[in-house]
């Protein structure tokens, strides 16, 4: 692979979002749109805001990330563009890291503007420090994008890839440990949650909610999601074939 | 030389053989047409020789390797049907891009841009350009970085007269300096701007030839007429076989 290819498919990658700024405002704007609608919903539960909406919070982008990079990489191998990049001198790792600088940088706009008005205008306290959030909510964010990636090579359609948002988020949602501590759960649901990556992000975020510590969960915490991304990016590189049927 | 060498060619393509075992050449540096009605395999066999297709017997060597081996990946230039680029970014960001991946020079957008005249557009996002202004943007992001065998999926379809004549001339030009190219077309008079025509029907080669001896062979001149005489020849001698 050359890291100039890899460059330009990133730089590629961002002026075709630069082309469509509907789609950058629904980035940037939901996520915020949506962390403002859940402190109004609590009103004056501060404490319970305080709890819990750091864990909503890095929820979002993941969900977003993964419906975006999904449709954006299935008109990749719809509109035979891959096809052709791939009979070009271009490593399928090339493809896949330019969409994750791309996406990354996305998602760093993104995290960043839904957390300065999280802890600025919402007024979200929690014990850890607002870089940590940052991060784990970034990291959370290009999971969300390994996913839809990966995911988006078992689409045959734009519809088909949409749909598979539910199908793989909601039970992550439910499981996660955000509607039901975990430790309540029933013990085959407990076990199935501690397979699913979003339960490492929202412990993370818990976790920097509870207190200013460094703990070494929180670390195990961040190298899963990570892997996790990384395993995701991995398998979709297999996904991508030069030769097809 | 042949650029291309395919043998016993067989490919199967949900569960139908679409190519029947195939034998055809190209010779390095002249235009070879693929002519052939729609559905006769002439996409098949060209994503067979830029090592896209999965095949299921036979042989298909380019430029002295096998199709797909990754040292072609910069010495084949290949253009889809549909055409394959952005259309979100403008030509200019759509050859710049492509320019990065072929690992051509910068000035090579230009270069191509003036070659399929477009130079007009360059800044105009490829969604606004009319289908045929897409084909050539698209024929002119696989002329990056000066390929050896350009295998182009009937890129003259939909052209207006002029361009059409312009870019036969723009085939011509590379030939002579040396690059193979592989051009596939439903319409038959456009067999008169190749050196050597393969003719394709139903998944089978029915002849392979020079315009030529294709005239001499069956007696007739228009090529449209050529075509219909060996296709009755082939059903003819498959009757009696």
């Amino acid at each position: 692979m050359s890291g100039a290819v890899t460059l330009a498919t990133a730089r590629r990658v961002l002026q075709q979002l630069r082309r469509d700024p509907r789609t950058v405002a629904l980035l940037i704007v939901v996520p915020a749109l949506l962390m403002t609608l859940f402190r109004w919903v609590l009103n004056d539960q501060r404490v319970a805001f305080n709890r819990i909406g750091a864990p909503v919070f890095g929820v979002f982008p993941m969900i977003v990330m993964f419906v975006v990079a999904s449709v954006a990489t299935l008109r990749e191998r719809r509109t035979g563009t891959l096809e052709r990049l791939l009979t070009m001198p271009m490593h399928k790792l090339d493809l896949l890291l330019g969409y994750g600088i791309a996406f990354g940088a996305a998602a760093i706009a993104q995290v960043g503007v839904c957390l300065l008005l999280t802890i600025g205008p919402l007024g979200l306290r929690v014990s850890g420090s607002g870089w940590l959030l940052f991060l784990i909510g970034v990291c959370s964010a290009l999971l969300g994008m390994a996913l839809g990636l990966l995911l988006s090579a078992f689409a045959g359609s734009e519809f088909q890839a949409v749909q598979f948002m539910p199908a793989v988020m909601f039970p992550q949602l439910l499981l996660c440990g955000l509607v039901t501590p975990r430790d309540k759960m029933d013990s085959v649901l407990h076990g199935v949650s501690d397979a699913l990556p979003m339960t490492y992000a929202v412990d993370a975020l818990q976790r920097v909610t509870r207190t200013a510590r460094v703990d070494g969960q929180l670390v195990v915490d961040l190298v899963v999601l990570a892997l996790v991304a990384v395993a995701a990016l991995a398998l979709g590189a297999a996904t991508l074939r030069r030769r097809t049927a | 030389m042949d650029a291309v060498v395919v043998r016993g060619l067989r490919v199967t393509r949900s569960g139908r053989e679409v190519l029947h075992g195939v034998d055809a050449t190209a010779p390095q540096g002249s235009i070879t047409g693929l002519l052939g009605p729609s559905g006769s395999g002439k996409t098949t066999l060209m994503r067979c020789l830029v090592g896209v297709q999965i095949i299921s017997a036979g042989s298909v060597e380019v430029l002295g390797r096998p199709a797909g081996d990754p040292e072609l990946r910069s010495r084949v230039g290949y253009v889809t049907q549909s055409p394959s680029v952005y259309p979100d970014l403008t030509v200019a960001e759509n050859l710049r891009y492509f320019a990065a991946v072929a690992g051509a020079p910068a000035t090579d957008v230009e270069r191509v841009v003036s070659q399929v005249d477009l130079t007009s557009h360059v800044r105009s996002v490829v969604g606004t350009l009319s289908g045929g202004e897409r084909a050539r943007v698209s024929l002119a992001t696989a002329l990056m970085g000066r390929p050896e065998l350009l295998v182009l999926d009937e890129p003259t379809v939909g052209l207006d007269p002029v361009l059409r004549r312009d870019l036969w001339r723009l085939f011509a030009e590379l030939a002579s300096s040396g690059v193979t190219l592989l051009i596939s077309s439903h319409v038959m008079d456009e067999a008169q701007h190749c050196e050597r025509l393969l003719l394709l029907r139903d998944g089978s080669l029915l002849a392979q030839g020079s315009p030529e001896q294709f005239r001499r062979r069956t007696g007739a001149d228009d090529l449209e007429e050529v075509f219909l005489r060996l296709i009755e020849a082939s059903a003819a001698s498959e009757v009696r076989s």
